[in-house]
């Protein structure tokens, strides 16, 4: 790869992978071919999200009564459980590894393929079958335990269809552990000739820290959840206190996982993010190293601070301690991502397009997500906070105002280079203002709700907290709308887009080098890799 | 011996036969230690359940057959070596050994999990499977029954596990024995070994944490 | 100055005073990385004539630097937290206890005399108040804004805790841990009154104090049949035995607090004392947590017996 010369826009008539291995149907179902694969998974989690996005509206519409009026307590209880479900594990987790993950990597460091491409078939197929079991139990009667799954009422007391949702998920886990180890190893092993670690791209790194996580935490949340099914099935009783067992012990193993799950969401987001701010300023990432090992810091510190979500729990007061410094500890790397990004904005030559928007609130909102964190850090705070829409604001900054618009700005980014199409520029921009615009509307909200003491979880609330629920239903409408165009004009751009040049963005990195789309292989011939990432020079 | 023997096919994705290799053997690796995860759950509930009633633990542990656990912690351990020595054999080109060698371990891996059933049996003949068949009382049966929990789903995931390996290893077996592999390529003999030596490794934990709970001393 | 909730505990001052410095701590780093963001956005954007030349990309001062000074602040966030958690764990050695038992979708309140009251609670102004709380079923969270207090209430064991009101009122009480259908509805309200009206208060409902009550279950549930002096079984001698140490028959030492005796009665068999027959039945799904809680009383009552020596010099 010549670092001088941009070899882009070359335009091609060919649609590459698309094509190439089969126009039917069954040819992509028996697909091997990680583009594929990615696109497959991108369909699949687009319905997903739209799926809980819909639980969401029905429950900001309840919200705007304080009486509740639009639902029973018992449908409400599915609906947000049911929304908690699949945007957590149908939709987050996935939503960057195996969409851009999958897509990247093996482009990124310029391998024809991922190490085990039937087993990352396989994996699409796996996720699949665990939406069927949630979507069934959905449509059976729904499920009304949290996505928490809370003992003993999720073993003992719910009489909904936890079974059938524990298995979908427990099914749709191992999608993510095949997807983790297929990452691993094929950034360890097929790395093109020249490409050593430190010239890797920042979403390579990411994706690798996100891939051990992945790998160990979710055999974690697999044995859980069977547990659980156990218990609802035989009485086993580990977690039930009649038989002498103890709830607690759920609580430690379910966050065991859950913490680092929710680094499995945002470590991918800080890779795509590292991309797309390089190419929105034209100049390298500031402090590479830095930004690299971070990345490794959160993931490792990332397993050791689950006790945090049990503050008030019953555990003894010391462990609260310990959880707490450690919760501290692990804000430290975020904290220096934040400011190296800054730093890359310096003495750059910043150009506006629509990812670069979704990058730029991708860094304010997970600022303000991360602040709130801190509150939830300090146990004597979080013994009000917890428990409260505080906590659903904070978790909502970093996971919608962080990962879902970094999703979306690498979708737009990597949308030329996997469809051959280009999309709408300026309907883009529109599209990602209102999103910031509307979420912040939706979420800010919740966190004076909390502060004032509203409970999460809740159907029917005090009368006093009705002003600031409308104005977050009304912010979920405009939050609505800013997540439909893109689904529209981006699915529109597949059939009238204009064609895409290779490299639209004048950015570096192997994935700029060959055709949009790709062809089969990616590459003509394996590249040769003689200088480091972002090496922008105009 | 002066056919050509088999070489890797090499999947396109991949350079060459070393890289293949080499990938077989981190993915088996990894996968190896999303395992020790899955069943430290399980050792993780076993070490809060005993620590709460560790006589209940000691009656328990009496109530399960020592002697057929020996057993077979015995055969699970010999199979475990065979295997090695599988290996060893097609390292050399000896392939028709090799197979013999996995049929054997194969084999032993179904006597492993026919005992198993065995005891299953008897501990249902004995009312000792909570949710199921239960018939114990006195003063420690709640802790009894938390132990006898604990016992099948480690055993019955370990089972699971080990029949898993009994199929692969009768594949390879097979394969082996048609001639697939050679000392230029033997990789799945290789992973379907380190399969195995966790399946071996997972039992040195639950024979002692089943079996031998207060025997010590 | 956010402090429009209002501050009706000894905590809340503490606590809203260490939520108001976050706040401005988090507002202004927040603020100030928006402004950076929005100054280099306009600044560099392109076409500007901003002077771009020597653009670092690594200077390993500033991020030791903006790694050491978070840590810094995280530290001093983290000592001040873990002062007022200290104290809001450490409830003064006097201070009222008050059970509460937690069902779907109630919240069951006794006070020490006895008197009974569901899904309110009256504590008396300026007197330290122990909660001592636990589950019928499924676990709860009892969460009073006003006071800043917050406690998950867990079946099978007791959680505790404790605050002194400073401000009369109605404070709204709420169910902080989802805990089913009516968990939004599982709602109360804590009444802060002058401490003689509590007194007048808790005696406006004669009802049997909880060691009284404790006693008639203790006879009615067969516990005296063995436990009472001069009972023909030989089971351990229960007077005295609340806050001592004792020798289990597995072999560790076990402290007789309100968890001990809790389990001791539901679920015998890991609680047994050394040198005693494993004879006790389990009360488990015969008894409900209120009336442990009176048997614990009456247990608690029960003062040490004349030891020998003493009997023989009684006269």
């Amino acid at each position: 790869m010549n670092a001088t010369t941009f070899p882009g826009n070359v335009e091609t008539t060919d649609a590459g992978y698309l094509v190439e291995g089969g126009r039917t149907l069954w040819s992509w179902l028996t697909t091997h071919d990680h583009k594929r694969i990615a696109v497959l998974y991108t369909i699949a989690i687009t319905l997903f999200f739209f799926l809980g996005g819909a639980a969401a509206t029905l429950m900001r519409l309840t919200l705007v009564h304080p009486d509740g009026r639009l639902m029973s307590a018992e449908n409400y209880n599915k609906t947000f459980t049911f929304h908690g479900v699949v945007m957590v594990w149908f939709f987050l987790i996935p939503s960057i590894p195996s969409t851009m993950g999958n897509f990247l990597v093996p482009l990124m460091i310029g391998a024809r393929d991922v190490a085990f491409p039937r087993l990352n078939l396989f994996s699409w197929y796996l996720y699949m079958i665990g939406g069927l079991f949630t979507v069934a139990a959905l449509l059976l009667g729904g499920v009304d335990t949290g996505w928490t799954f809370y003992t003993p009422f999720s073993t003992m007391f719910s009489n909904s269809n936890v079974i059938l949702v524990v298995v979908g998920v427990f099914v749709t886990g191992f999608s993510t552990i095949l997807t983790g180890m297929n990452l691993i190893v094929t950034t360890h092993m097929m790395r093109a000739p020249g490409m050593h670690w430190y010239r890797l791209p920042l979403f390579v790194w990411a994706m690798y820290a996100t891939s051990v996580v992945m790998m160990l935490a979710t055999p974690v949340l697999a044995m859980t959840l069977s547990l659980i099914g156990l218990e609802r099935l035989a009485g086993v009783g580990i977690f039930d206190p009649a038989l002498g067992g103890d709830p607690i012990l759920f609580q430690h193993f379910f966050w065991f996982y859950s913490h680092p799950a929710v680094y499995i969401m945002i470590l991918p987001a800080m890779g795509v993010v590292s991309e797309l701010i390089c190419n929105g300023v034209r100049g390298k990432i500031f402090g590479y190293k830095f930004m690299a090992w971070s990345l490794f810091a959160i993931a490792f510190i990332g397993f050791l601070v689950w006790g945090h979500h049990m503050f008030v729990a019953g555990q003894s007061m010391y462990a609260s301690i310990v959880f707490s410094i450690l919760s501290f500890a692990v804000a430290v790397p975020s904290a220096i991502k934040v400011f190296n990004w800054l730093a890359t904005l310096h003495k750059g030559t910043i150009v506006f397009h629509a990812p670069m928007i979704y990058t730029l609130g991708f860094i304010g909102l997970f600022t303000l997500g991360g602040m709130t964190g801190l509150f939830l850090a300090a146990v004597a705070l979080d013994v009000n906070l917890t428990d409260t829409y505080f906590v659903v604001a904070h978790f909502h900054y970093i996971m919608v105002g962080g990962s879902v618009m970094a999703y979306l700005g690498g979708i737009h980014y990597w949308w030329p280079k996997a469809t051959g199409r280009l999309y709408p520029e300026g309907v883009a921009k529109i599209a990602a203002w209102l999103m910031f615009v509307g979420f912040n509307l939706t979420f800010f909200p919740q966190y004076v709700l909390g502060y004032e003491g509203m409970p999460r979880r809740y159907h029917q609330y005090l009368p006093r907290y009705q002003d600031l629920n409308i104005l977050s239903s009304v912010g979920a409408a405009i939050l609505a709308v800013s997540y439909l165009m893109p689904l529209c004009y981006l699915g529109y751009s597949l059939f009238r887009g204009k064609s895409a040049p290779a490299n639209p963005w004048r950015a570096t990195g192997l994935e700029w080098t060959t055709a949009s789309p790709p062809p089969e292989h990616n590459f003509p011939a394996t590249p040769v890799v003689t200088c480091g990432p972002y090496e922008y020079r105009d | 011996m002066n056919a050509t023997l088999p070489e890797a096919a090499v999947q396109q994705q991949f350079d060459d036969a070393s890289q293949q290799k080499e990938a077989a053997m981190l993915g088996m690796w990894a996968f190896i230690a999303t395992e020790v995860l899955f069943f430290g759950v399980l050792f993780a509930a076993y070490v809060v359940c005993r620590w709460r009633f560790p006589l209940a633990f000691v009656e328990g542990s009496a109530h399960t057959d020592f002697a057929m656990g020996t057993t077979e912690t015995a055969i699970l351990l010999t199979s475990g070596c065979l295997a090695a020595i599988a290996l060893r054999q097609i390292q050399l080109d000896r392939a028709r050994q090799s197979a013999v060698l996995l049929m054997i371990t194969s084999a032993l891996g179904m006597a492993f999990l026919i005992l198993h059933g065995m005891e299953y049996h008897d501990e249902f003949e004995e009312g000792l499977i909570p949710g199921i068949r239960y018939t114990q009382t006195g003063p420690d049966a709640r802790g009894v029954e938390l132990f006898f929990s604990l016992y099948y789903v480690i055993t019955g995931f370990h089972s699971l596990h080990v029949l898993i390996g009994v199929v692969v290893l009768l594949v390879m077996a097979i394969r082996s024995w048609r001639g697939a592999f050679s000392s230029a390529y033997y990789t799945p003999i290789e992973i379907t070994g380190l399969y195995w030596s966790l399946v071996d490794i997972v039992w040195i934990f639950v024979y002692p944490a089943i079996y031998l709970v207060g025997s010590a001393g | 100055m956010i402090a429009m909730q209002p501050q009706a505990s000894n905590f809340a001052v503490p606590i809203d005073h260490m939520f108001d410095a976050m706040l401005a701590l988090c507002g202004t780093v927040s603020l100030g990385v928006f402004v950076v963001m929005f100054w280099f956005c306009v600044k560099y954007r392109r076409g500007s004539h901003a002077d771009r030349e020597g653009r670092a990309t690594q200077k390993l001062g500033l991020e030791i630097a903006w790694t050491l000074i978070p840590f810094l602040l995280f530290v001093g966030i983290f000592a001040w937290s873990i002062d007022l958690w200290t104290m809001l764990r450490t409830p003064p050695a006097d201070a009222m206890p008050i059970y509460v038992v937690a069902k779907q979708w109630m919240w069951k309140v006794q006070h020490t005399n006895g008197r009974r009251e569901i899904d309110a609670l009256h504590v008396p102004l300026g007197v330290p108040v122990r909660l001592i709380m636990t589950s019928e079923d499924v676990i709860h969270s009892f969460y009073v804004p006003d006071f800043r207090v917050k406690q998950d209430v867990v079946p099978g064991r007791y959680t505790a805790l404790w605050f002194t009101a400073t401000k009369l009122g109605d404070y709204p009480l709420l169910c902080s841990e989802y805990c089913g259908t009516d968990h939004a509805a599982m709602l109360g309200t804590v009444t802060v009154m002058p401490a003689k009206d509590y007194q007048q208060w808790l005696k406006a409902s004669a009802s049997l104090a909880p060691a009284q009550a404790g006693r008639r279950l203790f006879v009615q549930f067969g516990c005296s049949g063995c436990h009472d002096p001069g009972s023909g079984i030989r089971a351990p001698d229960l007077r005295g035995v609340y806050g001592t140490q004792v020798q289990l028959a597995d072999g560790r030492r076990a402290s007789v607090d309100d968890r001990y005796l809790h389990d001791a009665i539901m679920l015998p068999a890991g609680r047994r004392v050394a040198g005693y027959a494993p004879i006790m039945p389990a009360y488990q799904s015969r008894i409900d947590e209120e009336d442990v809680l009176a048997l614990m009383a009456y247990i608690k009552s029960l003062k040490a017996a004349p030891s020998e020596a003493e009997a023989g010099h009684a006269h």
